[in-house]
C-alpha cells in the first residue's frame, strides 16, 4: 500500500522512472501497468466511449497482452497516438507495445529498429466514392480528386497506383477523420481512400451509406500488427504469441464461454499445452502456465474480439475475407504451440 | 402716415422645433450614420450584412434540438416539427456529452474535485485580480497550486504539503542565512536547502505523514484529463508560471553581464522564433530521448513545460518594452537611495514597467489560452478537435460537425473577452499619470 | 583626489567574489555557465546514451531518398519520383507564399478595420468592434475549421459545371471557376516564349525575367523623370506635368513586351471530373490565406487604431496652421509619426502569422509542417531530424524578419540625447 501511494503520487509528480532498463517485462510488472499506444480515436479499432473506456480491435490486443503479464485486461495505460508520434513514442519508451493499424513493412523493422511480431489484421488500400459518379473501378478515376487521409503508407500507395495505370489525380491529404469525412460529403473529393477497413468504418456512420459505394479495386497490401522495441526479444515473443493464442484459440475451438472447461483438459493436446494444463510453455517467455488462458479470458479468441468490434453485427460490418483462418479459406495461421 | 401703427412684438417668438433632421433620434443617425454619401453608403452596406448573416444562419439555430438521444433523432425532430428538408443545430450533442467537454475522461464519481479546485482558483485570483480584498487572503493563494494539484490529480495530500515546504524551507534559510552572509549567499542557500529538501526529505516525510494521516484521494492518471479542464490547466498553469519567469528573462536580457544577458537573448529569440507546433511536436517526440533511459515524463507535464517556456519568452518580450519605457531618472534615484538590485527592481522598477506592459501581457496569456487548442497534435483531448473526435467516434453522434465547434468558441469567446476587458479594467484603475 | 589615491589596496580574498560587487558578477556568470554546462552535457549524453541503446544514429540522408507522394499545390517542378528534400522544399515555398500572401491581406484588411473603428459612423464602428472582438477572442484553428467548412459547402462542385446547360456559371467571362475543390484561373501563356532558365534547384521563366527587367527599366526612367521635374520646379517654380510618364514608361513597354510574346491567358475547361488546363488552385490556401489574414488584421486593426490615437491632436493642429490641406497634414504629419509606432508591432504580427501558418494541417495545406514534420516524418519515421530541420528553417525565416524589423526601428527612430 505505501509503494503504491508513493508510486501513484510519482508518477503523477511527472517522474516515473523505471529500474534501469532490465527488460520490458520486468519494467512492466513493476510498473503494474502496460502502456500500450493506440489510434486517437478509430471507431472499432480503438475509441474511447463517453466514460473513457477504450474498446476496440486493436485495444483488445492490448487487453489480452496486460492480462498474460499483469493477470488483468484493465492494467493497461492507453496511449493516444497519431501518425507521427506513434513510433517515436514506441522507441522512446512511452509505450511498451503498440496496437495502432501500422502496416508491417521493410523499412519500418529495418530502418526504424521495430519488430512487427505479426499480423492482426489484413488489410488493403481500396477507394470510396459516390454511387451517382457511376464508377465502378478505380481504373475510372483518371484526372479524379482524392481525399487521402495521412499517416500511414496511404498516399505512397496512391501516387504508385495512379504512376503505374498512367492515370493523373490530385490529392487532399487530411489529417483528421472528421475533417475528411467532411470535405467528401461535401464533394470536396471525388474519392476517398484509406485502408478497407477504415473505409468501412467511415461508410457506416454516413446519413445514407447506401448513396456511397467501395470500389472494389484493393491496391495495396496492408498487413497491420501489433509493434515492439528491437532489442527485446522476450518482450517480442510475450507479444507474439499472446496473439497467436487468440488465433490458436479460435481455430481450435476454444472461447471464452468455454474457456474454463476446457482448461480442466482435453483430448487434443495442442489446446492442453496452449491452456497449460499439461506443459507450462509460460515458463519460457517469463510467464506462469495459464497465461494464455487469462489472454483468451479477457476478450474471447480472435474471431470473438473480430465479431465484437468490427463483425457483420456491428455498425463497421466487415467480413472476415483475409482474416479468416487459414482452414477456411483466410491466411490467420497461427505458429503451432509445441 | 403719422397715425400708421407702429408694430413691434412685445414678447419673444417661442423658439421653433429644430427641423426634423436635427432633433433627436434623426439628429443621432444624420450626424452617425448618413454624415456623407460615403458614410451612408458604408451604413447601408453595414445593415445589409448583417442582416444577411441573421437570416442564414437564423433558421439553423432556431430549429435547434435540445434533447434527443442521437444525431439520428435529432433531424427526425427537426424534420417532424419543422417539416422535411429544413435543417437545425443538435444541441444535443453539448448536453450528452457535457461531462466530456467538460473534464474529458475525469471519473465521474470525482468529478466534484476539479469542480471545487475551479472554485477555489476563484477564491484564489480574487485577492490578485481585485486589492480591496484583505491582503492576508494571498497567501491562500500562494498555496493554491498544491492543493489544486492534490485536488485534481490526487494520491495523498502530503506530498503537496511537502513540496510547499520546500518553499518555506527555502525562505527560512534566506531569513537566517541573508542576515548572517548577506543576502547573495542568502540566496543560493535557499535554493540549495530547497532543492535538498525536495530530493531527500520530501518523500520520506511525505510517507512518514501519509501513514500517520492518511489524507487520501483517489488518484486520477493525466490522460484522464480532457476538454476544458485540460485547456484550464495548461492555460492557468503555464500563465501562472509564466509571469515570473518572464520576469527573470527580461531581467536577464537587460543583465550587465554579458554571460547570462546572451543566454536569455538566445532563448528567447529561440523560443519566439519558432512555431509552438514544433515546440509541442519536440515535447512529445523529442523529450524522452533527453531524459535518462527508462525515464518517462507526463504528456500533460511536458506540454506545460513547453507553454510556459512558449509565453515565458513572450511576456520577456512584453515586459522589456515596459522597463525600456521607464525614464532613466527612476533608476538613479533608486541608486541613489542606496537599494540594492533586487529592492530596486521589487520596490521601483517592476511596479512601473508591469503596469505598463499589463496589457501586452495579458494579450499573451489570452494567446495562450487559445493555443492550448493545439495540444490535440500530440493526441492529448483538447475541447476543440480531441473531444469533438471522441465524441464522434461514438456511432450516436457521429456526424455531428458544427455544434461542438459553435460551442467551443463560446467558451473561449466569454473567457478570452473577460481577460481582455478585466486587462483594460486594470489599466485604467492603475492610471495614475495626469493627462 | 588625493584621498582616492591614498585608498588602501587591500589583497584579494575569497569572500569578495561573494561580496565585492566588482567580482560577484564573475562569480554569479561562472556559476550560471557552469550549471548550464552541466544541464546541457546531461541532456546530450542521455540523447547518445538512448540513442546508442536503440541503434538509432542521426541521419539526414533520407532526404535525398525518393519521396513516393504527391503534394496537392507546388509552385515547382515536384512529382512523386522527387526527394523528401524537394518535398520539403515545395512545403517551405508553400509556407513562404501564403505567408506573404496573408501579410498583405491582413495589412490591408486591417489597416481597414483599425481607421473605420476609428469612424464616426455608428454603424460601421460598432460591426469594426464586433468583428475585431469576436475573431480575435476565438482560436486561430477553430477559424480555419470553420472557414474550410464553409468554403467547400457553399461552392458548387465541378461536376455542376458539365454539360450543355450547366447549374453552375463560370465568373469573368468564363474564365474563372469557384469550385469546392479549387479555384480554376486561366493561366498566362506565351506563343513565343523565351523558355526557362535552369536555376539547378527550380527553373525561372525567361518571360517572367523579361516582363520583370521592363517594369525596373520603366520605374527608373520614371523616377528620373519626377527627378528632373522637381528640379525645374525649383529652379523656375513651375512643374511640368509628369501625368503621362507612368503610362509611357511602364504600361506601354509592358503591352508591348506582351504582344511581342504572343501573350494570351488559357482558360480552364472542364473535363472529366475536374478542370483542366488554367491553373487550379487549391481551396485550402485560400481558406488558409483568409483565415489568416482575417485572424491577424484584427491584431493589426488595434496596432493601427493605437498609432492613430498616439498622434496628439496638437501635430494635427499645428499642420492645419500651417495651411496644410488634409491629405497633405496625412501624409506628412501624421502617419510619419504613427507608423514610428505602429511598424515594430506590426513585423512582430507578421511573424506571428508566419508562424501561424503551421496551422495549416487543419485546412490540408501543404506547408513545410504538412510535407517534412508530416508525411516525410511518416514515411522516414525520422522524428528527431525532421523536427529538427523544420524548427532551423522557421528560426532563420524568424530571424530574418526580426532583422529586418530590427533595422527598420533603427532607421525611424527618434533621434534624441
Amino acid at each position: 500500500m505505501k509503494t503504491t501511494v508513493m508510486l501513484a503520487a510519482v508518477a503523477a509528480a511527472g517522474l516515473a522512472a523505471s529500474v534501469a532498463s532490465a527488460g520490458t517485462l520486468d519494467d512492466v510488472k513493476a510498473r503494474g501497468v502496460l502502456n500500450c499506444g493506440v489510434n486517437t480515436g478509430l471507431v472499432g479499432f480503438g475509441a474511447p466511449d463517453a466514460n473513457g473506456h477504450w474498446s476496440g480491435f486493436d485495444v483488445a490486443i492490448c487487453r489480452a497482452v496486460a492480462a498474460a503479464v499483469l493477470n488483468d485486461p484493465n492494467k493497461v495505460k492507453f496511449v493516444p497516438t497519431t501518425g507521427e508520434t506513434r513510433f517515436t513514442a514506441l522507441s522512446s519508451g512511452e509505450i511498451d507495445m503498440l496496437a495502432r493499424n501500422s502496416t508491417w513493412t521493410f523499412k519500418r523493422e529495418n530502418d526504424l529498429k521495430l519488430t512487427f511480431v505479426g499480423v492482426n489484421y489484413y488489410d488493403g488500400q481500396g477507394f470510396m466514392v459516390r454511387k451517382d459518379l457511376g464508377v465502378n473501378s478505380a481504373k475510372e478515376l483518371d484526372g479524379a480528386t482524392i481525399c487521402v487521409q495521412t499517416g500511414t503508407t496511404t498516399e505512397l500507395n496512391l501516387a504508385d497506383y495512379f504512376k503505374s495505370n498512367n492515370m493523373k489525380y490530385t490529392p487532399i491529404s487530411i489529417k483528421t477523420d472528421a475533417e475528411g469525412k467532411q470535405q467528401f460529403l461535401a464533394g470536396a473529393c471525388d474519392a476517398y481512400t484509406t485502408d478497407a477497413s477504415g473505409l468501412a468504418a467511415l461508410r457506416a456512420t454516413f446519413e445514407k451509406p447506401a448513396d456511397y459505394v467501395i470500389l472494389p479495386e484493393i491496391i495495396s497490401k496492408e498487413p497491420l500488427g501489433p509493434v515492439v522495441r528491437q532489442g527485446d526479444d522476450q518482450w517480442a515473443s510475450i507479444v507474439r504469441w499472446t496473439l497467436f493464442a487468440l488465433i490458436e484459440a479460435e481455430e481450435k475451438g476454444v472461447t471464452s464461454k468455454n474457456l474454463d472447461e476446457m482448461a480442466k483438459g482435453t483430448n487434443d493436446p495442442e489446446i492442453n499445452r496452449l491452456l497449460g494444463s499439461s506443459d507450462n510453455l509460460g515458463s519460457m517467455i517469463g510467464l506462469d502456465k495459464e497465461w494464455a488462458k487469462r489472454a483468451i479470458a479477457a476478450g474471447g479468441n480472435y474471431g470473438e474480439i473480430f465479431e465484437a468490434n468490427i463483425g457483420a453485427s456491428t455498425p463497421i460490418g466487415l467480413a472476415r475475407g483475409l482474416n479468416a483462418q487459414w482452414n477456411k479459406g483466410g491466411l490467420m495461421y497461427a505458429i503451432p504451440f509445441h | 402716415m403719422a397715425d400708421t401703427d407702429a408694430f413691434f412684438r412685445t414678447e419673444m417668438l417661442p423658439p421653433k422645433e429644430p427641423p426634423l433632421s436635427q432633433r433627436g433620434v434623426w439628429k443621432w443617425m444624420h450626424e452617425n450614420m448618413f454624415s456623407s454619401i460615403g458614410s451612408g453608403a458604408l451604413t447601408v452596406l453595414g445593415i445589409l450584412f448583417v442582416l444577411y448573416v441573421l437570416a442564414s444562419a437564423f433558421p439553423w439555430f432556431a430549429h435547434s434540438v435540445w434533447h434527443a438521444d442521437s444525431l439520428r433523432q435529432c433531424r427526425d425532430i427537426v424534420h417532424k416539427t419543422w417539416g422535411p428538408g429544413t435543417d437545425g443545430a443538435c444541441w444535443a450533442v453539448i448536453r450528452a456529452n457535457w461531462n466530456l467537454y467538460l473534464y474529458g475522461f475525469y471519473p465521474m464519481e470525482q468529478i466534484w474535485r476539479p469542480n471545487l479546485a475551479f472554485l477555489l482558483l476563484l477564491v484564489a485570483l480574487s485577492p490578485i485580480l481585485f486589492s480591496r480584498l484583505p491582503r492576508k487572503m494571498i497567501w491562500f493563494s500562494a498555496c493554491y497550486p498544491a492543493l489544486a494539484y492534490w485536488l485534481i490529480w490526487g494520491g495523498t495530500l502530503w506530498i503537496s504539503v511537502t513540496i510547499m515546504a520546500g518553499f518555506a524551507v527555502g525562505a527560512l534559510v534566506l531569513r537566517f542565512l541573508g542576515r548572517i552572509a548577506g543576502t547573495a549567499l542568502g540566496v543560493g542557500g535557499a535554493v540549495l536547502g530547497a532543492v535538498l529538501w525536495w530530493l531527500f526529505v520530501a518523500a520520506p516525510v511525505a510517507t512518514a505523514l501519509a501513514d500517520i494521516v492518511p489524507l487520501h484521494l483517489t488518484f486520477v492518471p493525466s490522460d484522464k484529463l480532457g476538454g476544458f479542464l485540460l485547456s484550464f490547466i495548461t492555460g492557468m498553469c503555464g500563465i501562472g508560471f509564466s509571469l515570473p519567469m518572464g520576469i527573470l528573462l527580461s531581467l536577464g536580457r537587460r543583465s550587465d553581464m554579458p554571460i547570462i544577458k546572451t543566454s536569455c537573448v538566445l532563448f528567447i529569440e529561440f523560443v519566439r522564433g519558432v512555431p509552438l507546433i514544433t515546440l509541442l511536436f519536440t515535447a512529445s517526440f523529442l523529450l524522452a530521448y533527453f531524459l535518462p533511459p527508462g525515464t518517462t515524463f507526463d504528456l500533460v507535464l511536458r506540454v506545460i513545460i513547453m507553454v510556459t517556456l512558449f509565453s515565458a519568452a513572450y511576456i520577456a518580450e512584453v515586459i522589456r518594452g515596459g522597463l525600456a519605457a521607464i525614464p532613466r531618472g527612476q533608476f538613479e534615484a533608486a541608486d541613489a537611495l542606496g537599494l540594492d538590485y533586487w529592492k530596486a527592481q521589487r520596490l521601483i522598477v517592476m511596479p512601473q514597467a508591469l503596469k505598463i506592459s499589463i496589457p501586452g501581457i495579458v494579450g499573451v496569456f489570452i494567446g495562450l489560452f487559445k493555443d492550448t487548442t493545439l495540444v490535440i497534435i500530440v493526441g492529448l483531448l483538447d475541447p476543440l478537435m480531441g473531444i469533438s473526435n471522441a465524441v464522434r467516434a461514438n456511432v450516436a453522434w457521429n456526424g455531428v460537425y458544427w455544434e461542438p465547434y459553435i460551442f467551443a468558441a463560446t467558451i473561449f469567446f466569454i473567457f478570452c473577452f473577460g481577460m481582455s476587458r478585466y486587462s483594460m479594467y486594470l489599466e485604467g484603475k492603475l492610471k495614475t499619470d495626469h493627462r | 583626489m588625493s584621498l582616492a589615491g591614498e585608498q588602501p589596496k587591500r589583497a584579494f580574498r575569497l569572500s569578495m567574489l561573494v561580496y565585492d560587487s566588482r567580482y560577484r558578477a564573475y562569480t554569479i556568470q561562472v556559476l550560471f555557465i557552469a550549471a548550464l554546462a552541466v544541464l546541457i552535457g546531461w541532456l546530450v549524453n542521455n540523447a547518445a546514451e538512448n540513442l546508442a541503446r536503440l541503434g538509432i544514429t542521426p541521419d539526414f540522408s533520407f532526404l535525398w531518398n525518393r519521396a513516393g507522394y504527391d503534394i496537392s499545390m507546388k509552385l515547382i517542378h515536384y512529382t512523386n519520383d522527387s526527394t523528401h528534400g524537394r518535398a520539403a522544399l515545395v512545403g517551405l515555398i508553400n509556407t513562404l507564399f501564403v505567408s506573404a500572401l496573408g501579410c498583405v491581406t491582413a495589412t490591408i484588411l486591417g489597416v481597414v478595420a483599425g481607421v473605420l473603428r476609428l469612424s464616426k459612423n455608428w454603424v460601421i464602428a460598432r460591426l469594426m468592434t464586433v468583428y475585431i472582438e469576436v475573431v480575435r477572442n476565438v482560436p486561430l484553428l477553430l477559424w480555419l475549421l470553420v472557414i474550410y467548412a464553409v468554403f467547400t459547402s457553399v461552392t458548387p462542385s465541378p461536376s455542376e459545371f458539365r454539360g450543355t446547360h450547366p447549374k453552375a456559371e463560370m465568373w469573368f467571362w468564363g474564365s474563372t471557376a469557384i469550385t469546392n475543390r479549387y479555384v480554376a484561373l486561366p493561366s498566362p501563356e506565351f506563343f513565343r516564349s523565351l523558355g526557362n532558365v535552369d536555376l539547378g534547384i527550380f527553373k525561372v521563366s525567361l518571360d517572367l525575367l523579361a516582363l520583370i527587367a521592363v517594369i525596373v527599366a520603366g520605374v527608373l526612367v520614371q523616377r528620373a523623370l519626377r527627378r528632373r521635374a522637381t528640379r525645374i520646379q525649383e529652379a523656375t517654380g513651375r512643374r511640368p506635368a509628369t501625368w503621362w510618364a507612368p503610362i509611357l514608361c511602364i504600361l506601354v513597354p509592358v503591352v508591348a513586351l506582351l504582344m511581342l510574346l504572343g501573350f494570351h491567358l488559357d482558360d480552364p475547361r472542364i473535363r472529366g471530373f475536374n478542370f483542366s488546363g488554367g491553373i487550379l488552385a487549391p481551396n485550402s490556401i485560400f481558406a488558409l490565406w483568409f483565415g489568416l489574414s482575417v485572424y491577424t488584421a484584427t491584431y493589426i486593426a488595434e496596432i493601427v487604431r493605437a498609432g492613430i490615437l498616439a498622434v496628439s491632436k496638437g501635430q494635427t493642429e499645428a499642420a492645419h496652421a500651417l495651411g496644410l490641406r488634409p491629405r497633405r497634414t496625412m501624409s506628412l504629419v501624421v502617419l510619419p509619426q504613427a507608423l514610428r509606432v505602429i511598424v515594430p508591432p506590426l513585423i512582430s504580427q507578421f511573424l506571428n502569422l508566419t508562424k501561424n501558418s503551421t496551422l495549416a494541417f487543419a485546412v490540408a495545406y501543404p506547408d513545410l509542417g504538412a510535407t517534412l514534420g508530416g508525411i516525410t516524418l511518416n514515411q522516414s519515421g525520422r522524428a528527431l531530424e525532421c523536427i529538427l530541420l523544420m524548427m532551423v528553417t522557421y528560426l532563420a525565416i524568424s530571424l530574418l524578419i526580426s532583422a529586418v524589423m530590427n533595422a527598420y526601428n533603427r532607421a525611424v527612430r527618434l533621434k534624441e540625447r
